[in-house]
């Protein structure tokens, strides 16, 4: 396969990932978003491994459980959010400034 | 090393231990005043007994190099090794001497003093500390350990003059003593820095002893090194232009104003000089420029004192005077001489000032007896109280004697051999005789002030009023046994540096030579012939009588009003009663300005109720407005907080990439 | 001759993690006991006490290793075996520790019935000696995740406080964004080099002819970034005075403390030991860092009034003196930066300590007026405060001054003067809101008669604030064996070189 294009795929997902951070109000979306980011590393994680070696593979492994992880923390975070402030438009949320 | 010499820690064990019996004592309120007074005076009396038997060994033993107690290593960090160290030579044991014996009869003065203050033991654990940290400072073999003693005795000055501190003008008064110390400070801590680069080490007797290679004779590096430790001696030390926190430090405790404006702290400065005489005298712009401070300092202050009311303050600004005396004599390459004036002014500045605290005191009690609220420190106030205080009066004239020169006294020989010193390299550039010229007007101008002071205080008709002269009383023996010693040394103490011309003349100068003989081969050989020594000698006496005598003609104490019906002053002297408006330029100068941008940008903050003022540090407050505009980014929204960090990642990108991307 | 583990077989790996497991068994036993008790505050400090007990085990347990100097035998290796990890370690442990006691009290009286908070103190304590004892970039991230995540929720812990959810919610979306660039940035290095190993990194940036790769640059760029949003350096510190603000203050001062002390480990690791060849690159980078957090951390600490504000703004300043340290690149600055990292655990701790004790159940907004007259109240806590405060300042005299000192060694000898000169005048700057704190305490009447009342201190957290005062003041005038011992860790930074095939 060629690397090259990969990873230009994958740097443009990234890159995507970023601007969908930077841009949308919505935390669950900048979370999702994050989640884009975290998976272009693993495209770029798994084109390496087509030259280096399967260690590029394993690892994408791992990446993918801490994702699933920090999901659900995160998501955990965003009810008790929305608890209090009834929305989790993060425009919305800063009490704590300065 | 001679026995009695490695005692010398235990001169500064003593002092340390007494600070934290007496302020265990203050801080957990214990009712004990007989211990806290056996505490901080024996402390006292044991470093000086220990001082005595330093000096002794020292004396006994023969004079090579000095002695160094390395008590532990601090830091071994990189090339920088610092030692807590002590120096014993024949500077640091004729300081450590001065410092002790001084301290000691003014702890003794102040069980009197302060007898009656809450603070009593707070007031012995600093006084005592304070005693811990000039010793460290005196006794430090390195510029580190004397740095921490610099650090130290400021601190305990402006813990000792905001005392009462209940009280916001004196608190303020610490605060600015404080802040002008830290400013010289900023100096001290550059020459160390530049030293270090330089040489490679801080240690004393290795700087001295590389800096001839190290450094070229009058080269910038070395000028630069010693106006910069100068610097910080015109912060510590009180000259023009950090000298206007002394006058106000006068708002600390009487015995305070003794023992740390008088006898010992400010001294620090003319010390390090002495100490550092090799750098000195390898920089002869620095030296001059030393000398030039002191000289205008001297006189600029003398002129302020002529026209003060209020009986410290006129000393204040003596000590300012003198000082500059002392300067005058280090920057001649007098190093003897400057500090030959160091000990007799401690003894006499000492002794007046205790003498204006039994006078103030005696005018305190009287004024609360009768329920009165006159200012106690007001001259006009005052006036014919030898009749009631005589013994007072008698010692603090001996003092005034020594310090306007009268022959005999101490204060003629060390001011006369400063004089003659600076004479003596008239003929290498006549801006010497200036200086010289400067010294002169001076002494005319402290016998006319002093006398004037000693004239309105004690004698001429008295001002207090009809019912507090029923409690005027002579200070009980606590009080006055201080000043008799003090007027003893101060008589005395001048034989231990007589003048050329006069047989058994100069043992302090030969006793100091060893630390002093460094800096002779970069100081041109200066010779007075007797006839000229003779010559000055004179002149200094009948400048003395001049100043004296005019004062006591021109002066009309009878004349004089109390304080609260005295009228306004007008002209000359108001200005220097106004102490010149220095105070008042600066703040035009440099406070408001400051405080002026700070307080429009942060006008929209008030909306917030977030200001608090900082008092009058107006470049606190500049920061602050920076601090300001940084908080206000945080706005607390996400979003520019990725925005932020984005951007950072960017940047970050490009300089890590070198902007190939 | 030292004990050496071959961790080319798995009894090995087994062995060397040895803490790491003691520490994780004792949290998963602590996690089923949970499981049944958990309705009472009583059950609470039980398990509080029992995972206090776990830590001081699992400390143990370094020590032995330490003591007896184990070293790593055989071919590949995922975990480091030195003085490095294991100083480290015991920094992290000390913290959560310090943590452990802080949190009996807050939790009771800020009525936190959570026991799953000390098991989430426990994990992330594994996770941060992963991030200090790793070898390998993967086992380094998952350390830094593991943490990441359990201090996520603990910030967020008091579901009552809409701060503290608030807070929670910001240091996890930003944490997780800079995962993703620390992730990135180990992707391009993976595929620059072909491994993830810190020594085989290390051979690699050494042979090779990097300056034409901008793969390697960029990854090193994005891998900085993250570790820049770890230890809170500028710009990508924005989120740290929210999040230290909201949380709940036990949990700050083991963010402020134990997670930055880990986050620099694992960044110090990282960049001596895998990119030891390539430090031209990364010192100048490390120094603009250095440089602007230094300022901008002391200059806006000046103008909060909100203490633990305060205190957040002044510990971005404190990153910035750490990467004063991490600037210099060279072991020097290893060594530095671990003695510094220690004083400035505990000094942090302590401060907080008191933070936590004066403020009142709810309290959102603790002032520095708030503690005006403390001297007068309680003096033994206002003269605690002192020493943290100057401490904190670096004022002579204190483990602090000789922690600064130390840094500015490592600097001048890396030739990085000016930096030098950026964090002495810094410090100065710092007075300007440290000194505030004793007067207020000193010289200011209390606000009220029954201002200080209900600030006490009880039991652990007693011994926590006397115990870290002493060893600040210790420290301070008898550094000697400490600065030795950190030298010696840093020393032991230098990477395993081995001689091997990579894969």
């Amino acid at each position: 396969m060629l690397l090259g294009p990969s990873l230009g795929l994958s740097a443009v997902l990234f890159s995507l990932g970023v601007a969908g951070v930077l841009f949308r109000r919505n935390a669950i979306v900048i979370f999702i978003c994050i989640e884009l980011m975290l998976n272009a590393v693993n495209l770029s994680f798994i084109a390496f491994a087509q030259q280096l070696g399967r260690s590029g593979q394993v690892i994408v492994f791992f990446v993918m459980a801490v994702a699933a992880a920090e999901a659900a923390v995160g998501l955990a975070i965003m009810i008790a959010i929305y608890r209090h402030k009834d929305t989790i438009d993060v425009r919305e949320i800063n009490l704590l400034r300065g | 090393m001679p026995a009695t010499v490695g005692w010398v820690w235990l001169v500064l064990l003593f002092p340390l231990a007494g600070f934290l019996a007496n302020g265990a004592i203050s801080v957990l309120r214990l009712d004990a005043k007989r211990a806290v007074t056996t505490i901080g005076v024996g402390a006292l009396v044991l470093s000086f007994l220990v001082a005595v038997a330093v000096m002794a060994g020292l004396a006994g033993a023969p004079a090579d190099a000095p002695y160094v107690l390395s008590l532990w290593q601090w830091m071994p960090a990189g090339r920088l090794e610092i030692e807590l160290a002590l120096q014993v030579d024949q500077l640091s044991a004729m300081m450590l001497l001065v410092v002790t014996g001084v301290s000691m009869v003014i702890h003794v003065f102040s069980v009197g003093y302060m007898g009656e203050d809450p603070g009593y033991a707070r007031y012995f654990s600093y006084l005592n500390l304070f005693v811990f940290f000039m010793l460290v400072l005196v006794l430090g073999a390195n510029f580190p350990v004397m740095f921490v003693g610099w650090e130290g005795v400021g601190l305990c000055s402006y813990l000792l003059i905001g005392f009462w501190f209940e009280n916001e003008a004196f608190a303020n008064a610490g605060k600015k003593a404080f802040i002008m110390n830290r400013i010289g400070d900023v100096g001290f801590l550059l020459a160390m820095f530049m030293i270090f680069q330089a040489v490679g080490t801080l240690s004393f007797i290795e700087v001295f002893e590389y800096a001839p290679r190290a450094f070229a004779i009058g080269g910038t590096a070395i000028t630069l090194i010693t106006l910069a430790l100068f610097v910080g001696a015109i912060g510590k030390s009180a000259q023009i232009p950090l000298y206007t926190w002394l006058p106000d430090a006068m708002a600390g405790p009487t015995p305070v104003s003794a023992l740390i404006h008088a006898a010992t702290m400010v001294t620090a400065g003319v010390y390090m000089v002495a100490r550092a005489n090799v750098l000195f005298a390898m920089a002869p712009i620095s030296s001059f420029t030393v000398a030039a401070v002191g000289a205008i300092t001297a006189l600029f202050a003398a002129t302020v004192a002529l026209k003060q009311w209020d009986i410290k303050k006129v000393l204040a600004y003596s000590t300012v005077s003198q000082l500059g005396y002392m300067f005058m004599g280090v920057g001649v390459g007098a190093y003897a001489a400057g500090i030959f004036h160091l000990t007799t002014h401690a003894f006499f500045k000492a002794l007046l000032f205790l003498g204006a605290g039994s006078v103030i005191h005696a005018l305190h009690h009287a004024y609360h007896h009768t329920h009165s609220s006159e200012e106690a420190q007001d001259m006009r106030n005052m006036g014919g109280l030898r009749k009631w205080m005589p013994l007072t009066a008698t010692f603090m004239w001996i003092a005034t004697l020594a310090i306007v020169g009268v022959p005999g006294f101490s204060g003629f020989f060390s001011k006369d051999e400063i004089l003659a010193a600076t004479f003596a390299r008239g003929h290498e550039a006549a801006a010497f005789y200036v200086l010289w010229a400067v010294g002169v007007v001076t002494a005319l101008l402290t016998a006319f002030y002093m006398t004037r002071l000693m004239i309105y205080t004690f004698h001429g008709p008295n001002r207090s009023g009809e019912k507090e002269q029923q409690h005027l009383h002579e200070s009980p023996w606590v009080m006055t046994g201080p000043l008799l010693v003090l007027a003893v040394l101060a008589i005395v103490g001048g034989l231990i540096n007589l003048p050329a011309v006069l047989p058994g003349s100069g043992w302090l100068h030969h006793w100091l030579e060893p630390v002093t003989e460094l800096s002779a081969a970069y100081l041109p050989e200066v010779h007075l012939s007797h006839s000229t020594e003779w010559v000055l000698l004179g002149f200094a006496t009948l400048v003395a009588a001049l100043g004296i005598i005019g004062a006591w003609r021109l002066l009309k104490p009878a004349a004089l009003k109390p304080a609260r019906e005295a009228p306004e002053e007008t002209g000359i002297q108001k200005v220097l009663l106004n102490k010149w408006y220095v105070d008042e330029i600066y703040d035009t100068l440099i406070v408001r300005p400051i405080m002026w941008v700070s307080e429009n940008v942060l006008w929209k903050v008030i909306d917030k109720g977030i200001i608090d003022g900082f008092g009058a540090n107006g470049s606190a407050n500049l920061a602050r407005a920076m601090g300001w505009l940084g908080s206000r980014l945080q706005t607390g929204y996400l979003g520019t907080y990725v925005f932020l960090f984005v951007l950072g990642a960017l940047i970050l990108l490009r300089v890590v990439t070198g902007w190939e991307l | 001759m030292w004990p050496v583990i071959d961790l080319g077989l798995p009894g090995g790996v087994a062995l060397a993690l040895l803490p790491e497991l003691v520490l994780t068994g004792c949290a998963l036993c602590l996690t089923i006991l949970v499981a049944w008790r958990h309705r009472s505050e009583e059950d609470q400090l039980l398990v509080g006490y029992l995972a206090a007990v776990g830590l001081v085990l699992t400390a143990a347990v370094v020590v032995v290793f330490w003591v007896s100097d184990v070293r790593a035998g055989g071919l590949e290796s995922m975990i480091a075996l030195d003085g490095f990890r294991y100083l480290t370690d015991l920094i992290v442990l000390l913290g959560a520790l310090l943590t452990v006691l802080l949190s009996l009290g807050y939790l009771g009286r800020e009525r936190i019935l959570v026991p799953e908070y000390f098991l989430l103190l426990l994990y992330a304590t594994v996770g941060m000696m992963f991030m200090g004892g790793g070898a390998d970039l993967i086992v380094i991230f998952l350390g830094l995740e593991l943490m990441s995540v359990s201090v996520y929720v603990l910030a967020g812990i008091d579901r009552r406080s809409v701060f503290c959810a608030e807070a929670a919610l910001k240091y996890f979306l930003m944490g997780a964004f800079a995962s993703a660039f620390l992730l990135y940035g180990i992707a391009l290095i993976y595929g620059f080099t072909g491994t993830t190993n810190l020594g085989l990194i290390y051979v690699q940036t050494a042979t090779w002819v990097f300056q034409e790769n901008t793969m390697l640059l960029i990854g090193i760029g994005m891998l900085l970034v993250g570790f820049a949003f770890k230890v809170a350096a500028v710009p990508f510190h924005m989120w740290t005075p929210d999040v230290y603000d909201g949380a709940p203050t036990p949990i700050t001062a083991f963010m402020a403390a134990a997670v930055k002390a880990a986050a620099f480990a694992a960044m110090l690791r990282v960049l001596l030991e895998a990119l030891g060849p390539v430090t031209v690159v990364w010192t100048e980078i490390v120094w603009w860092l250095a440089a602007i957090t230094m300022v901008v951390g002391n200059l806006v600490a000046l103008a909060q009034r909100n203490l633990k504000r305060m205190l957040a703004y002044s510990s971005i300043g404190h990153a910035g003196y750490l990467l004063t340290a991490v600037a210099s690149g060279t072991d020097f600055g290893a060594g530095a930066f671990l003695f510094y990292a220690f004083a400035y655990t505990i000094m942090t701790m302590g401060a907080f300590a008191i933070v936590a004790a004066a403020g009142r159940r709810g309290e959102r907004d603790l002032r520095v007026e708030d503690l005006n007259g403390l001297a007068k109240r309680r003096p033994w806590l206002a003269l605690a405060m002192m020493v943290f405060m100057l401490s904190l300042l670096g004022f002579p005299g204190t483990a602090g001054f000789i922690g600064k000192w130390y840094i500015l060694s490592a600097a001048l000898e890396a030739q990085n003067g000016l930096l030098a000169v950026v964090l002495v005048s810094t410090t100065v700057i710092s007075a300007g809101y440290y000194l505030p704190v004793i007067m207020a305490m000193f010289m200011k009447p209390p606000a009220s008669d029954d201002a200080h009342e209900h600030v006490t201190v009880t039991g652990a957290a007693r011994w926590v604030v006397a115990a870290t005062a002493v060893v600040l003041l210790v420290l301070g005038v008898w550094p000697g064996p400490a600065m030795d011992v950190a030298g010696q860790g840093g020393r032991d930074l230098r990477p395993s070189v081995m001689i091997t095939v990579s894969k």
